[in-house]
C-alpha cells in the first residue's frame, strides 16, 4: 500500500467528529505550532516542504506565504478556497465532507503562520451540505478551545466563518473569489494588485485550496523535510486526484507524487483499468488541461514512463504534455466521441464566462456554436482551422486565466484528435446520432498532431 | 446562461415578501460575522435564505427586501442575484432538478439521463411540469463526477443514477409534495 | 521619473503613469507620433477602475525595466498597466500584437448589429474608427447576433443594448459621478446586459453623462434622436452660468443654423469630456441665447465629423436592413466591388 498523508486515518471510525479526530492525533499540529514554534517558523517549514498549491496552478505554497505584506494596524486573511468547481475535481468535497476537522487543523496553523485573526471557507453553494458539515465542526472546535480567543494560552485569537457562494466557477478564481465574499458579482480583478498585497476588503490575503491548507497539518507535525521525502523533484508529497469517467473504480485517491501513470490507471488499488474496451484519451486534471490520447499519457513523447507528477505530465509542454492541474482525473473508451467532449467542455466555458472581457465573453460563445455545428453534422473543413484561430485570440489575451482554459481543451483535442473533427465533416449523417461512436468505436487514423 | 433572464418590467401581481421572524434571526446572525461596514458581504447567504422564504425563487420583491436589510442600493442586489446561477429570478416549481451535464458526468451517461428526465416529465430544461411540481434545471459540475451521472434537489446529491433510480426518485418526491430547498437542513 | 519606451520613442512619465497614458504624451509631444497611441475602448482616465475590460488596448512588453528586463510573457492591458523604468513596450511593431489586437476587434464585432446607418452614434462612434484601423476584411461569424428591444431608460436617454459592448464607461460615471446607481450590468457571460433590471427611469443630476462616455451607440440622447446626423452639424464651444453644483457650464452645443440641436460635453483629442456636464446644461438650455458661444469646436483631423461626411469603413458596409449574415454579405455583389 502506497503512503497516505492526509487520508492515513480517514477510515477511522468517527474521525468526522472531534472525538475522534483527536483521538488519532488530531490538533497536534496546532499545540506545536502555538506552543513551542514562531510564525516565521511555521513559514519557514512550509518552504522547506516544497508543497505547491493544489487548487490548480502548483504555485509554492511558502512563497506565496512570505510574500504576504503585513502593514501595520491592518487585519490580514485566510481564505479558504473551497469551490471546487473545475468539472472532474471532488476532492476537497471528499475530504471535507469525511475529516472536516484536518481542514479546521490547517487553518488554525496557517493563520497562526499567517497572523491572521479571521480566516474564511469560501465554499460552493452546491455544497451546502459540506457547509454544514463544517460548522458543526467549527462549533466543535470553538468549544473545545481550538478556536475563538487566546487559543491554547498563546495570545494567538482566530475566528473562522463558512461563506457559501451561489452557482459560478469563476468564483474558484482568487480574485473573484475574493469579490464573491465581498458580496459582489465574482468578476476576476484586475492583477497586480495581487491579493497578498491588496485582498479580501482590500488588506492583505492569502488564498489557498483545501488540500493545500490540510497538508500544512503534516508538515508540521512531522517538519518539512519529512514532508519533502515524499515525491519526486519538485512534487513533493502527497496529492489527492479525484478520478472519474470510463475506469472501473472511481473515487478519490492520495497518491505519492511520482506514482507511474500506467498504475495509476491501470492497477487495481486505483482507477482499476479501463471501463468499456480500451482507453482512448485522459484529462489529468479537471477539464481545463490538455487533453491528451491514452498513450501519450502512459508515455512522454520521448517514449518515457509519465509519472503524476507537475513536471511530468507537463513533459512535452503543450505539444504532446498536459497539466496535473487540479487533480481531476477522468478518462475516456473508445466509445466517446472527442467532438462531443470538447463541445461540452466549450459549452461549460461559454456557461461560466463571467463577461467581463471581450475575448473569454464573445470567443467562448463563438467556440460552442461552432462545436455544435460540426457535432451535430452541420460543419464545414474550415471550421476546424476557424476553431483553432478562434482558441488562438482568446488565449493570453483575457483578465484571468479562465480564457486560457476555455481555450486549451479545444487546441489539445484538435491537435491530437483532428482526425475525429475531420470525420464528422466527413460523415454528416452518420454523425447526427449522438451516440455514433458507442454504436461503432473510432478508429484513430492519423498520429497525433503536432500542430 | 442556458436562457437569458429577461428583466422584469413591473411587481404587478407578485406577492408581497418578508422574512420570517427565525429567518431575520439567522439573517442578522450572518450580517455580525464581517467587520464594521462590510455588511455586503452577507448578501450572497442571505439571497439564499430570501429565495427559500419566497417559493424557491427571488422576486423583486424579495430582493428589495434584502436591499433594504443590508442598506444596499437595489441595482446592487439585481446585478449579483442574475450572475449566480443558484439564485431563480422566475417562478419555480416544488423542485427544482439541477442535473448535471459536464463532461465528466456525461462520459457516464448524463446526456441520457436528461433525455429520460424530458421525456417523462414532459418539459426541456428550463421548463417547469404544468402541476407546478418539478422544474428541470441543467447545470455545470457539481464535485460528484466519479458517482455521476447526478442530480441535486435542495440540499440532497442524488447520485449514481440510473433511469430506474430516477423514476424512483420522482415517484417519492411527488408523493412527499414538500419544497425542497437548498439551505434545507 | 520613470523613462519608457513606446514603439522606439522614448518619454520620461512621473512614477504611477500607465502606460496608455504614456503613449497619449507621445501623441501630445509630436502629433505624427500619435500611431503610438493604442486604442482605448473601456478605459476612461476620468473615471475611477475604468479600463481593463475590452482588451483592445493590449501591448507587449518585450523588456519589463532596467531593474527586471524580462519580457512579459502576455500582452498586457496599457491602460492599467504602470510604466517602469526602462520598460520597453512594443504597440505596432510587434506583429502578434497587431494579430492579437485585431482578434478583440473582431470579438467585439462579432455580436455587433453593424446598423451604422441607422445609428445616432455613427460618425462618432469609437468602435467604428476601432475597426477601421485594426479590423479584418471581414467577420467570420455566421451565426444569429444577440439582440435586444432598444428601450428608454428615462425621458432622455434610450439605450440599444445590442450595440453594447461592456465597457462599463456607463456604470462608473453612474456609480461615481451621480448620486444613486439604479442601473448596472445584470446576468453574466455573454448574456450580460446593461439594465436597470425593472423598468425605471435614471433621473439624476448628471445622468446624462452616460451617453458622453459611452464609445457606441448603445445610449444615445433622447432629446436629439434622428434630428440631424452628426456631420450636419456645427460644433461650437460655449458656456454658461451654471448653478448646478460640480458642473462648469462648459459645453459644446451642436447647432443647425442657429437651431440647438444637441448639448454634450467638450470631448478632447482622445474622445474623453474634458469635465462633466449637469442635465440642465445638456437638456433644458437648448436655446442659443442662453449660452455665450465661444467659437467653433476643434474637431479632430482624422474624424469623421470634420470630413463632413459619413466615410464607409471598411468592415462596416452600409446596409439598409439589419445585419444579415456574412455569407449573405459575401454574395452581394455591390458589396464585393468596392
Ligand atoms: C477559472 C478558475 C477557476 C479556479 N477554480 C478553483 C477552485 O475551484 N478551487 C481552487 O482551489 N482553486 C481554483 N482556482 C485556482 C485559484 O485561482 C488559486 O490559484 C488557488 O485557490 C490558490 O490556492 P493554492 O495555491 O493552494 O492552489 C481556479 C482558477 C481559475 C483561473
Ligand atoms: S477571462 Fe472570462 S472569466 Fe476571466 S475575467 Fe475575462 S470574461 Fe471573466
Ligand atoms: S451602454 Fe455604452 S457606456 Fe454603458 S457599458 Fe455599454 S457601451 Fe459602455
Ligand atoms: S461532471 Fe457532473 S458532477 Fe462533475
Ligand atoms: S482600454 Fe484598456 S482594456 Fe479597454
Amino acid at each position: 500500500m502506497a503512503r497516505k498523508i492526509l487520508f492515513e486515518h480517514i477510515d477511522k471510525p468517527g474521525i468526522r467528529g472531534l472525538e475522534g479526530y483527536r483521538a488519532h492525533g488530531g490538533y497536534r499540529s496546532v499545540e506545536k505550532a502555538l506552543r513551542t514554534m514562531a510564525p516565521e517558523a511555521v513559514v519557514e517549514e512550509v518552504k522547506k516542504s516544497g508543497l505547491r498549491g493544489r487548487g490548480g496552478a502548483g504555485f509554492p505554497t511558502g512563497m506565496k506565504w512570505s510574500f504576504l505584506a503585513k502593514p501595520e494596524g491592518v487585519p490580514r486573511y485566510l481564505v479558504v478556497n473551497a469551490d471546487e468547481s473545475e468539472p472532474g475535481t471532488f476532492k476537497d468535497r471528499y475530504l471535507m465532507e469525511r475529516i472536516p476537522h484536518l481542514l479546521i487543523e490547517g487553518m488554525v496553523t496557517s493563520s497562526f503562520a499567517l497572523g491572521a485573526n479571521t480566516a474564511f471557507i469560501y465554499i460552493r453553494g452546491e455544497y451546502f451540505h459540506v457547509a454544514r458539515i463544517l460548522e458543526q465542526a467549527i462549533g466543535e472546535a470553538r468549544a473545545a478551545g481550538w478556536l475563538g480567543r487566546n487559543i491554547l494560552g498563546s495570545g494567538f485569537d482566530l475566528d473562522i466563518h463558512v461563506q457559501v457562494g451561489a452557482g459560478a466557477y469563476i468564483c474558484g478564481e482568487e480574485t473573484a473569489l475574493l469579490e464573491s465574499l465581498e458580496g459582489k458579482r465574482g468578476n476576476p480583478r484586475l492583477k497586480p494588485p495581487f491579493p497578498a498585497v491588496k485582498g479580501l476588503y482590500q488588506c492583505p490575503t492569502v488564498v489557498n485550496n483545501v488540500e493545500t491548507i490540510a497538508a500544512v497539518v503534516p508538515i508540521v507535525n512531522d517538519g518539512g523535510e519529512e514532508y519533502a521525502k515524499v515525491g519526486v523533484g519538485r512534487s513533493t508529497g502527497t496529492k489527492l486526484i479525484s478520478a472519474g469517467g470510463n475506469i472501473k473504480r472511481p473515487g478519490v485517491y492520495e497518491i505519492e507524487l511520482g506514482l507511474p501513470c500506467d498504475e495509476f490507471i491501470n492497477s487495481d488499488e486505483y482507477c482499476g483499468g479501463v471501463d468499456g474496451r480500451a482507453f482512448k484519451a485522459v484529462v489529468p486534471g479537471g477539464s481545463s488541461v490538455p487533453i491528451v490520447p491514452y498513450e501519450l499519457f502512459l508515455r512522454t513523447a520521448k517514449g518515457e514512463p509519465r509519472l503524476m507528477s507537475y513536471e511530468s505530465l507537463s513533459d512535452g509542454g503543450f505539444v504532446s504534455g498536459t497539466m496535473l492541474g487540479s487533480g481531476g482525473f477522468y478518462a475516456y473508451n473508445d466509445a466517446q466521441c472527442i467532438v462531443r467532449s470538447t463541445w461540452n467542455h466549450a459549452r461549460f466555458y461559454h456557461h461560466e464566462s463571467c463577461g467581463q472581457c471581450s475575448p473569454c465573453r464573445e470567443g467562448t460563445g463563438w467556440l460552442d456554436k461552432v462545436l455544435e455545428r460540426l457535432e451535430l453534422g452541420e460543419g464545414r473543413a474550415e471550421d476546424i482551422d476557424l476553431l483553432w484561430d478562434i482558441q488562438r485570440k482568446i488565449e493570453g489575451n483575457t483578465i484571468c486565466p479562465l480564457g486560457d482554459a476555455a481555450a486549451w481543451p479545444v487546441a489539445s483535442a484538435i491537435r491530437h484528435f483532428r482526425d475525429e473533427f475531420e470525420y464528422h465533416v466527413t460523415h454528416r449523417e452518420k454523425v447526427k446520432d449522438p451516440r455514433h461512436f458507442a454504436r461503432e468505436p473510432f478508429r484513430r487514423t492519423a498520429r497525433p498532431q503536432t500542430v | 446562461m442556458s436562457a437569458r433572464t429577461r428583466p422584469v418590467t413591473t411587481t404587478e401581481g407578485v406577492r408581497p415578501f418578508a422574512f420570517s421572524a427565525t429567518a431575520l434571526a439567522e439573517c442578522r446572525e450572518l450580517i455580525a460575522r464581517y467587520p464594521e461596514g462590510r455588511s455586503k458581504s452577507a448578501l450572497i447567504p442571505i439571497l439564499h435564505i430570501a429565495q427559500a422564504e419566497n417559493d424557491g425563487w427571488l422576486s423583486v420583491n424579495a430582493m428589495d427586501a434584502v436591499a433594504e436589510l443590508l442598506g444596499l442600493r437595489r441595482i446592487e442586489v439585481y446585478e449579483v442575484a442574475s450572475f449566480y446561477s443558484m439564485f431563480n429570478l422566475h417562478p419555480v416549481g416544488t423542485y427544482v432538478l439541477d442535473v448535471c451535464r459536464t463532461t465528466p458526468c456525461m462520459l457516464r451517461g448524463s446526456d441520457e439521463l436528461i433525455a429520460h428526465l424530458e421525456k417523462k416529465l414532459g418539459i426541456h430544461p428550463g421548463e417547469t411540469t404544468k402541476d407546478g411540481m418539478f422544474t428541470l434545471k441543467t447545470v455545470e459540475c457539481l464535485g460528484s463526477c466519479g458517482t455521476g451521472p447526478m442530480l441535486q434537489c435542495g440540499a440532497r446529491y442524488h447520485e449514481d443514477l440510473t433511469v430506474e433510480k430516477v423514476d424512483r426518485l420522482i415517484d417519492e418526491l411527488r408523493a412527499r409534495n414538500q419544497r425542497a430547498n437548498y439551505t434545507d437542513r | 521619473m520613470p523613462k519608457v519606451t513606446i514603439d522606439g520613442i522614448t518619454i520620461e512619465v512621473p512614477e504611477g503613469t500607465t502606460i496608455l497614458q504614456a503613449a497619449r504624451m507621445i501623441g501630445e509631444r509630436n502629433k505624427a507620433d500619435r500611431y503610438v497611441v493604442p486604442p482605448a475602448m473601456c478605459y476612461y482616465s476620468k473615471l475611477e477602475t475604468s479600463g481593463g475590460y475590452c482588451r483592445t488596448c493590449l501591448v507587449k512588453v518585450p523588456k519589463g525595466s532596467d531593474k527586471d528586463p524580462r519580457p512579459m510573457p502576455k500582452p498586457v492591458p496599457s491602460c492599467r498597466t504602470t510604466v517602469m523604468d526602462g520598460m520597453e513596450v512594443a504597440n505596432t511593431t510587434d506583429p502578434t500584437l497587431i494579430d492579437a489586437r485585431n482578434g478583440v476587434v473582431e470579438m467585439l464585432l462579432i455580436n455587433h448589429p453593424l446598423d451604422c446607418p441607422i445609428c445616432d452614434q455613427a460618425g462618432e462612434c469609437h468602435l467604428q474608427d476601432l475597426s477601421y484601423e485594426n479590423g479584418t476584411a471581414a467577420s467570420r461569424y455566421e451565426f444569429e447576433r444577440r439582440t435586444f428591444e432598444p428601450i428608454d431608460i428615462g425621458d432622455t436617454i434610450k439605450l440599444h443594448m445590442t450595440r453594447c459592448i461592456l465597457c462599463y464607461r456607463c456604470v462608473k460615471v453612474a456609480e461615481q459621478i451621480t448620486d444613486g446607481r439604479v442601473h448596472g450590468v445584470i446576468n453574466r457571460g455573454d448574456a450580460a446586459e446593461i439594465s436597470t433590471y425593472i423598468e425605471q427611469a435614471i433621473d439624476n443630476d448628471f445622468s446624462g453623462n452616460m451617453i458622453d462616455v459611452c464609445p457606441v451607440g448603445a445610449l444615445t440622447d433622447r432629446t436629439f434622436r434622428f434630428a440631424s446626423r452628426v456631420w450636419f452639424t456645427k460644433p461650437m464651444d460655449a458656456h454658461r452660468d451654471c448653478e448646478t453644483p460640480g458642473c462648469d457650464g462648459k459645453v459644446v452645443l451642436w447647432l443647425k443654423g442657429d437651431e440647438v440641436l444637441r448639448v454634450t460635453g467638450r470631448k478632447d483629442q482622445w474622445g474623453e469630456v474634458e469635465s462633466f456636464i449637469c442635465n440642465t446644461c445638456r437638456y433644458d438650455r437648448k436655446d442659443l441665447a442662453a449660452w455665450t458661444v465661444e467659437g467653433p469646436r476643434n474637431v479632430d483631423r482624422h474624424s469623421v465629423i470634420s470630413q463632413g461626411h459619413y466615410h464607409l469603413k471598411r468592415t462596416q458596409p452600409l446596409l439598409t436592413a439589419p445585419a444579415p449574415n456574412v455569407p449573405e454579405l459575401a454574395k452581394r455583389k455591390d458589396l464585393k466591388d468596392r
